[in-house]
């Protein structure tokens, strides 16, 4: 054999490390503290960590492919990074998106308020033209 | 059958071409069937033309997405005591002619929620090889957790009573609200039944589901129905 192994031990930690991350989103989705829309990303995360854990002899390969020839496991590491930085930009376009929506929604409230307050309850034309659409 | 109010609720997405007449037909067909139509962020002329063509207009100030948009309805009509409701969609593919055949089973008590149904025929529907497939799966895949034989799991062409009404203001799906909003029924021992009708291409616009978002749309279906089957109480009414 050509190349680092990777310890059995070290296999055998990270594969239940992310099965168990599976098991936790998959228990927060299914008790509905986290929505599936944002729980594929946290799956296919746990996934890819379990296969390349798991399969040791496909670690090794690919850490060949990458030219880390020292040690193997490095890959999940790399693997693991990548996906929490791929997480954390999708929860970035989330939250702007969320404090983009909040703006109109406070702005709509303030337009509520005036109108529910003014005397003979007068509308502004404008009230009917939609001038924001943004988000989903 | 006159003493209980009626309302149809009608999602509305950039529909500005559609809207006017799918209002106007709503309202020919059964003038005292109120119409309520939920405008989802549309940044066109969708809410005015609703409304000049006698609709009642909710008009959600940014896109919240389908089941969002069909849920804002469900709790007007709850809230104001409608005792049967009719959603369509707002791109005039459901046409009111049909609607007879949606409503029958609802208002004579068999069914809590009616859903008209492309496929139960055989017939009326034509479309892609790979969206077929995709229908297929889809139906064999809630039919097994219903224990009932559906063919349309993604139709929006329905009639619901009080009951399902009080269901589905409370909790809705939120992206693809059809298939779950199906099996949420079933679970929650709703009757439901499907009723063959014919359906309508579309006149103008496109669907919002295209080719591209089919294997991701299926993905994601399959994957909240397989996590909803672990659901002990599937529907946990907002909690504090």
């Amino acid at each position: 054999m050509i190349g680092a192994q990777t310890p059995l031990k070290v296999s055998i930690a990270a594969t239940a490390a992310s099965i168990v991350l599976v098991l936790v989103v998959f228990e927060l989705v299914r008790s509905r503290r986290l929505r599936e829309r944002y729980a594929l990303l946290w799956l296919l995360t746990g996934f890819v960590l379990v296969a390349l854990s798991a399969w040791r002899g496909g670690l090794n390969t690919i850490a060949g492919w990458l030219g880390v020839r020292g040690y193997p496991p490095a890959v999940l590491f790399a693997v693991g990074l990548l996906f929490v930085i791929l997480v954390l930009l999708h929860y970035s376009t989330v939250i702007s998106r969320l404090s983009d929506q909040n703006v109109i929604l406070a702005q709509r409230l303030a337009l509520l308020e005036l109108e529910l307050s003014s005397p003979d309850g007068e509308r502004t034309p404008a009230a009917d033209a939609a001038p924001e659409a943004r988000g989903s | 059958m006159s003493p209980e109010r009626r309302i149809a609720i009608v999602p509305a997405f950039n529909e500005e071409r559609n809207i006017g007449r799918v209002v106007a037909e709503l309202r020919a067909f059964d003038p005292s069937l109120d119409v309520v139509v939920v405008s989802d962020g549309s940044a066109d002329r969708t809410a005015e033309n609703a409304r000049a063509a006698g609709a009642l207009v909710l008009r959600l100030p940014f896109n919240l997405g389908i089941g969002g948009a069909v849920q804002t309805g469900f709790r007007y009509a709850w809230e104001r005591g409608y005792d049967l409701a009719v959603r369509c969609d707002g791109d005039g593919q459901h046409v009111p002619s049909e609607l007879p055949k949606v409503i029958e089973p609802v208002v004579a008590g068999q069914a809590d929620i009616a859903v008209g149904s492309r496929f139960v025929a055989g017939e009326g529907y034509r479309s892609s090889a790979s969206r077929r497939v995709g229908i297929r799966v889809l139906a064999a895949v809630v039919s097994a957790i219903a224990r009932q034989r559906v063919t349309d799991t993604t139709s929006g062409f329905q009639a619901l009573n009080r009951r399902a009404l009080e269901l589905f203001a409370a909790d809705y799906p939120h992206d693809y609200p059809e298939v779950e909003g199906m099996v949420m029924t079933i679970k929650h021992r709703l009757r439901l039944v499907e009723v063959p009708v014919q359906m309508r291409e579309r006149e103008h616009g496109r669907s919002s589901i295209t080719a591209v978002r089919s294997v991701y749309y299926m993905a994601r279906v399959l994957t909240a129905l397989f996590i909803g089957l672990f659901r002990r109480h599937v529907v946990p009414l907002e909690e504090a």
